[in-house]
């Protein structure tokens, strides 16, 4: 990692990166996509409701690794003080907070036909609405940081302390009562049929190639920004 | 209401959010870029 602590040295591998990983994440998706609508069955108790899956859960996955690798960025910057770090933490705030929102409102329309309800409290929903919320507070912190010419080490400390809420996300179903499913996909193998999980990990694989364009465009843009900010200081002084 | 109005919903948020992500971070990136260019010309 400390081989990118030079941004010149970041933005060469960063360029033809974007593009390979936005065009072959897209192209995943729409792939993962038209199989999980046209090709894998409808399932036996949920209906068609089920292919809410091929997209819900890849944006729950994306929600929870976007704060872990907040996180591991927020580590880097506080330990390491990589020049870096920082960055990539502000980039990876936003799209974690719209993947997470999508899994809410995504989890919300499947509860709505499967459970009879659009919303409940319990263990799984709250804990992701309370990863939102932690994702609104990083991105006001992190931005009024910024305002003030800071380091952003307070939204590093807060990225941090924040990961405590990942392993109750994950837990959660197995730790109280829920309306949520257990787990599905688990290290000893899979519950889901073949005909059904091919399209979810294209899905999952895609989703996350996208998300890792779309934090590489928005690392190059606050690269660019600092870059402009830098050199008017040098004019004004 | 059908099935399928549930799952069309779910897959026009999910894809109207990737998609306007993906167009906004471009956009930006796109513009940031061409302002430190144009101001590196200026030297």
């Amino acid at each position: 990692m400390h081989i990118f602590a030079n941004p010149a040295r970041f933005l060469r591998l960063a360029r033809p990166l974007t593009a390979w990983l936005g065009w072959s994440g897209g192209l995943l998706v729409a792939l993962a996509l038209a199989g999980g609508l046209l090709l894998s069955p409808r399932d036996y108790l949920q209906g068609e409701t089920v292919r809410i899956m091929y997209v819900h859960v890849p944006a729950a996955w994306l929600g929870m690794a976007g704060w872990a690798g907040l996180a591991a960025a927020s580590l880097m910057q506080i330990v390491w003080r990589h020049p870096l770090a920082a960055v990539a933490a502000r980039a990876i705030a936003v799209p974690g907070a719209v993947f997470t929102a999508i899994c809410l409102a995504t989890g919300s329309i499947w509860g709505r036909p499967t459970w009879g309800t659009w919303w409940e409290w319990d263990g799984r929903m709250t804990s992701m609405l309370v990863l939102l919320f932690l994702y609104f507070g990083y991105i006001a912190l992190a931005e009024a940081e910024r305002e003030k010419g800071g380091e952003g080490r307070l939204a590093a400390i807060f990225g941090l302390v924040g990961a405590v809420n990942l392993p109750v996300i994950h837990y959660s179903v197995l730790w109280w009562r829920s309306l949520h499913q257990g787990q599905s996909i688990g290290t000893s193998g899979s519950k889901i049929a073949g005909s059904m999980l091919w399209p979810l990990l294209v899905a999952a694989i895609g989703f996350t190639l996208l998300f890792a364009a779309i934090v590489l465009m928005r690392m190059r843009a606050a690269l660019a920004r600092q870059k402009v900010e830098a050199r008017m200081r040098r004019l004004a002084a | 209401m059908s099935h399928w109005a549930f799952v069309a919903a779910a897959y026009a948020i999910a894809l109207a959010g990737t998609l306007g992500l993906v167009g906004a971070s471009f956009a930006a990136m796109r513009s940031a870029e061409a302002e430190a260019e144009a101001m590196k010309g200026e030297r």
